[in-house]
C-alpha cells in the first residue's frame, strides 16, 4: 500500500503518504488551534475595561518595546519562509542559517515579551490584580508560551538536520515547523492589534 | 513526622466514611488480585508488549472499550447510591456533602470516562476496519491518546480517597467552583483530570479526519463510506473545534484557582457567567460527539439485520452535518433562566427546536430503512430497535425544553433529569451495547451468548423505562435535581425509580456473566462474516483479524463493499496481488509522555511545584526523545502473509 504512493518528484515533504497525512494532519491542528485561540480572544473581548483596582491599560502598555516585538516576530516569518525556500532549493546550509537566524529573531521577541511582563507586573499589573490583567496574560502568555516550545523544536529539528541533511522525513518535520510559525505570527498580529493598538487608544 | 502524619490522614486520605473505606479495601484487593493474577501468569512482558505498547487500532479500540466498561461500573454505582438515598424521604444512607460528590462523579464519569472511550474504542476498531486501511493515519499518536485518556481517567477517579471528590457537579459552574468557595484539591482534580483526558481526544479527532480523508481503499468514495464511518468523521470534526474550548475553559478556572487570577471569581470583576458559557459552548456540541457515533452504529445495524442498503443515505449523511452545526448554534438553552433575555433566549430556542428537524429526518431513514426489509431480532438489532422510540421521547421531551418560556417551569427539575437521559441511555448507552454485541465477535473471535444477551436487553431496556420514566412526572410535581433528601409526596414515583434502577443493574450483571460465558461456552467463529449478512467491509476480513487486516482488496465501484465481494466471490487475499506489508512499530514513548504529564497534573491538583515542574520537564524530555526516534515500522513478507491468511480460512499452507 505504501509502494505505489511515493513520489520521486514534487516537494520533498510531499512525496511520502506518511509526509502528506503529517501535514495535513498539522492543519487540522492549526485548526484546532483557532479554535483555542478564538476563545481566548473572546474571553479577552469580555474583559476588557475590567480592571477593578489594577492600572488601566492605556496607562502601562509601551508602544515602542510591543513595536519591536512585532518587527521581530515579522521578520522571522519572513526568514522562515525563505528557509523552507533554501530546504526546496536542497540547500543544507541555507535551510540552517535561515532557521538559526528564525529562532535567534523568535528568542528576541520572547525576551522582549519577558521584558514587558516584568515591567508591567512592577507597575501592578499582574495575572491576579484584575480580570482584565487576568485575560490579558493568558492570552499574550498562551502566545508566549507557544512561541517558546517552538524555539525549543526548532533547536532539535536544527538538530536533526545536521545529523540527516535534507531527507523527506526531516523535510516534513521543518515544513510542519514552518506551519507553526507562520501561524504564531497571524496569532500575534491580531494580538498586537486587537490588544496593544486597541489598548492605547482605550 | 506528626505534621506529616496529620496531613497524610486528616487531608490527603479521604477518612471518616464507612463507604469509602469499603471502596478503599475492595480497590486494594482488586489491585492485589490484578498483580498477582499478572504475576503469576508472568503476564506482565505479553501486556507491555501486547497491549500497553500497542499501536493496533483494534487493540487499542478494546482497552478503551474495557476501560468504558470499567467506568460504567463505577458511575452505574454512583448512581444506585443516589437512587437508594432519594428512594425514601429522610434517607440517611449519605450526607449532602457526599451526594453533591456522588452526582458530580456520575455525571462526569458517564459523560467523559464512559460514553465517549465506549464510543471511540469502537471507532478504533471499526474505522479502519470499514475503509479497507491498515491502521489510522497516525498510530503512534492513537496510542498516546489512549494513554492520555487513561491517565487523566486515573486522575480524576483517585480523587475519591485521595483528597476528595469534586462536588460542584458536572458543569462545574463558577464561583460555586472557585476557590473561595471550594478551597482544597477536589475541583482541581476536575479541572486537571478532565485536561489531561482532553488531550487525547482532540488528538483522536485529528487522526480520524486523516484517516477517514486519506486512507480509504481505492473506489471507496466520500458517498460510499459507510455510515458509521460518516459519523466518525463528522463528530471528530465536532471534537476537533469543541474541545480547544473546554481546554482553554479548564485551564482559565485552573489559573484562577491555583495562579489567583480574576477571570470567574466575583473579585476583580471577574464574570462567573463566562463559565457557563465556555463550558456550554464545548458542551452541547459534546452531547452529540457522544450521539452521532450512536447514531451511526444503529444505522449498520438496522441496515445490516434488514438486509437492506441504507435508506436515504445522502439525507443522513447530510443531516448529520446539519446537527454538527447547529451543535455549536445552541449553548445558551442550558441556561435559559440565567438572565439572558428574551431576544437572546427566543434565538436559541429556535436552533434548539431546528435540531429536531435533521434528527427527525433520521428517524424516518431508520423506519425506512426497515421497511420490506427481511428483518431479523439478534441482540444488536433488539437494542437497535429499542432504542427508536425510547430515543423519541427523550427528544420530544427535549423540545418541550428548548421553548424557553416553558423551561422556566421544567429548568433544574427531575423532567430534565428524565430527558437527558432518555437520549443519552437509549441513544448513547443502547449504541454502546448495540455496537459492542455487533462487532464482538470480530473482537475476540466468539459471539456474546444470545440467550444471556436477551436477558439482559428485556431487563435493562423495561428497567431503564421503570426508572426514568417517573422522572419525568417527578419533575412536574417539582422535585429538584441534585436534591439529596425527598419529600414524602414524591415517594411513590422516586421508589419506583429505584426499582427501575435494580433492574437495570441485575441487566448489567447478566452481561457482565455473558461475557464470562461465552469465553467459556462460545462457538469459535471460523469465518470473517459472523452474522453472515454483513455489508462493510469489516466483515471481510478474516477472524481473527490478522494484525494488517486486509492481505489485499479489490476495486470498489459501490456502496457496502461487501456485498458487492460477495457477489462477485472476492476475498481479501487474493494470491496474485499479495505484496509485502508495511506496519509500524510498538511504542512505550506514549506510556511514559502522559505518566510524566499524570505526575505533573497530580502534582498540581495539590499545588505542589516541586512535582508538577520534574513532571512537565519528564514530559518535554521524552517529547525531546520522540523527536529523534525515527523508527521506520518493519515489513510482513508476503509468506508470512500466505501463511496467516491461509490459516485464517482453514486452507493448507502447502
Amino acid at each position: 500500500m505504501s509502494a505505489h504512493t511515493e513520489a520521486t518528484t514534487g516537494p520533498m515533504e510531499y512525496r511520502t503518504q506518511e509526509g502528506r497525512m503529517n501535514i495535513l494532519g498539522f492543519w487540522i491542528f492549526l485548526g484546532a488551534e483557532i479554535a483555542l485561540f478564538a476563545t481566548i480572544f473572546a474571553t479577552y473581548a469580555v474583559m476588557i475595561g475590567r480592571t477593578a483596582d489594577a492600572p488601566p491599560p492605556q496607562e502601562l502598555f509601551s508602544l515602542p518595546i510591543t513595536l519591536l516585538m512585532t518587527f521581530l516576530l515579522l521578520t522571522s516569518s519572513f526568514t522562515c519562509g525563505i528557509a523552507i525556500n533554501e530546504m526546496r532549493r536542497g540547500s543544507k546550509n541555507g535551510l540552517l542559517l535561515w532557521m538559526g537566524m528564525t529562532l535567534v529573531l523568535g528568542l528576541g521577541f520572547l525576551g522582549l515579551e519577558i521584558y514587558e511582563f516584568e515591567h508591567l507586573v512592577h507597575e501592578g499589573a499582574s495575572i491576579s490584580s484584575a480580570a482584565y490583567w487576568s485575560a490579558f496574560f493568558t492570552l499574550t502568555g498562551t502566545h508566549g508560551l507557544h512561541v517558546t516550545v517552538g524555539l525549543g523544536w526548532g533547536i532539535l529539528l536544527l538538530i536533526q538536520l545536521y545529523q540527516r541533511g535534507i531527507t523527506p522525513r526531516t523535510a516534513s518535520k521543518f515544513f510542519i515547523f514552518g506551519l507553526y510559525w507562520h501561524f504564531l505570527d497571524v496569532v500575534w498580529i491580531f494580538v498586537y492589534t486587537v490588544v496593544y493598538l486597541l489598548g492605547m487608544v482605550g | 513526622m506528626e505534621a506529616f502524619l496529620d496531613f497524610f490522614f486528616g487531608e490527603f486520605l479521604v477518612t471518616g466514611q464507612p463507604l469509602i473505606y469499603g471502596a478503599m479495601v475492595s480497590i486494594a484487593l482488586g489491585s492485589i488480585t490484578v498483580i498477582a493474577v499478572l504475576t503469576y501468569f508472568k503476564a506482565w512482558g505479553w501486556l507491555w508488549r501486547e497491549y500497553i505498547t500497542s499501536v493496533d487500532h483494534k487493540k487499542i479500540g478494546i482497552m478503551y472499550i474495557i476501560a468504558a466498561i470499567v467506568m460504567f461500573v463505577r458511575g452505574g454505582i454512583d448512581a444506585m447510591m443516589m437512587r437508594i438515598q432519594t428512594s425514601l424521604p429522610g434517607m440517611t444512607f449519605l450526607d449532602s456533602q457526599h451526594y453533591n460528590e456522588i452526582f458530580t462523579t456520575h455525571g462526569t464519569i458517564m459523560i467523559i470516562f464512559m460514553a465517549m472511550p465506549f464510543l471511540i474504542g469502537l471507532m478504533n476498531f471499526a474505522v479502519p476496519l470499514q475503509i479497507g486501511a491498515r491502521d489510522v493515519a497516525f498510530p503512534f499518536f492513537n496510542n498516546l491518546s489512549f494513554w492520555s485518556f487513561a491517565f487523566g481517567l486515573a486522575l480524576f477517579n483517585i480523587s475519591f480517597i485521595i483528597g476528595g471528590s469534586p462536588d460542584a457537579g458536572w458543569t462545574n459552574y463558577a464561583p460555586m467552583a472557585g476557590a473561595e468557595l471550594n478551597p482544597g484539591p477536589a475541583i482541581n482534580y476536575y479541572l486537571l483530570g478532565l485536561q489531561l483526558s482532553g488531550i487525547g481526544t482532540l488528538g483522536t479527532g485529528i487522526n480520524f479526519i486523516v484517516t477517514i480523508l486519506k486512507m480509504r481503499a481505492p473506489g471507496i468514495t466520500m458517498m460510499r463510506l459507510p455510515i458509521f464511518t460518516w459519523s466518525t468523521l463528522i463528530t471528530a470534526l465536532i471534537i476537533v473545534f469543541a474541545f480547544p474550548i473546554l481546554t482553554v475553559a479548564l485551564a482559565l478556572m485552573t489559573l484562577d484557582r491555583i495562579f489567583g487570577a480574576k477571570l470567574f471569581t466575583l473579585a476583580g470583576e471577574g464574570m462567573p457567567m463566562m463559565w457557563a458559557n465556555l463550558f456550554w459552548l464545548w458542551g452541547h456540541p459534546e452531547v452529540y460527539i457522544v450521539i452521532l457515533p450512536a447514531f451511526g452504529i444503529f444505522s449498520e445495524v438496522i441496515s445490516t439485520f434488514a438486509r437492506k442498503q441504507l435508506f436515504g443515505y445522502k439525507a443522513m449523511v447530510y443531516a448529520m452535518v446539519i446537527i454538527a452545526l447547529l451543535s455549536f448554534l445552541v449553548w445558551v438553552h442550558h441556561f435559559f433562566t440565567m438572565g439572558a433575555g428574551g431576544g437572546v433566549n427566543s434565538f436559541f430556542s429556535i436552533t434548539t427546536m431546528l435540531i429536531a428537524v435533521p434528527t427527525g429526518v433520521k428517524i424516518f431513514n431508520w423506519l425506512g430503512t426497515m421497511y420490506r426489509g427481511r428483518i431479523t431480532f439478534e441482540t444488536p438489532m433488539l437494542w437497535a430497535l429499542a432504542f427508536i422510540p425510547n430515543f423519541v421521547i427523550g427528544g420530544v421531551t427535549g423540545v418541550m425544553l428548548a421553548m424557553a418560556a416553558a423551561d422556566y417551569q421544567y429548568h433544574n427539575t427531575y423532567f430534565l433529569v428524565a430527558h437527558f437521559h432518555y437520549v443519552l441511555i437509549a441513544g448513547t448507552v443502547f449504541g454502546c451495547f448495540s455496537g459492542l454485541i455487533f462487532w464482538y465477535p470480530k473482537m475476540f473471535g466468539h459471539k456474546l451468548n444470545e440467550k444471556l444477551g436477551k436477558i439482559f436487553f428485556w431487563l435493562f431496556m423495561i428497567g431503564f423505562n421503570v426508572c426514568f420514566l417517573p422522572m419525568y412526572f417527578l419533575g412536574f410535581a417539582g422535585m429538584p435535581r441534585r436534591t439529596y433528601t425527598i419529600e414524602p409526596e414524591w415517594m411513590p414515583l422516586s421508589l419506583t425509580a429505584t426499582a427501575g434502577a435494580f433492574m437495570m443493574a441485575a441487566g448489567f450483571a447478566v452481561f457482565v456473566y455473558s461475557i464470562y460465558y461465552s469465553f467459556r461456552y462460545a462457538e469459535r467463529e471460523t469465518q470473517g462474516d459472523s452474522w453472515g449478512v454483513g455489508r462493510t467491509l469489516d466483515w471481510a476480513t478474516a477472524t481473527p483479524i490478522p494484525f494488517y487486516n486486509f492481505a489485499t482488496l479489490p476495486e470498489f465501484d459501490s456502496k457496502d463493499a461487501y456485498v458487492g465481494m460477495k457477489d462477485k466471490g472476492e476475498t481479501t487475499y487474493d494470491k496474485s496481488k499479495v505484496e509485502e506489508i508495511h506496519m509500524p512499530s510498538n511504542s512505550g514513548l506514549p506510556f511514559f509522555m502522559m505518566l510524566a504529564l499524570f505526575i505533573a497534573s497530580f502534582g498540581l491538583v495539590w499545588e505542589w511545584f516541586w512535582m508538577a515542574i520534574p513532571g512537565l520537564i519528564m514530559f518535554f524530555i521524552v517529547m525531546g526523545i520522540r523527536s529523534f526516534d525515527y523508527n521506520e515500522g518493519f515489513h510482513v513478507s508476503t509468506k508470512e502473509i500466505h501463511e496467516i491468511e491461509q490459516a485464517a480460512r482453514g486452507e493448507d499452507s502447502k
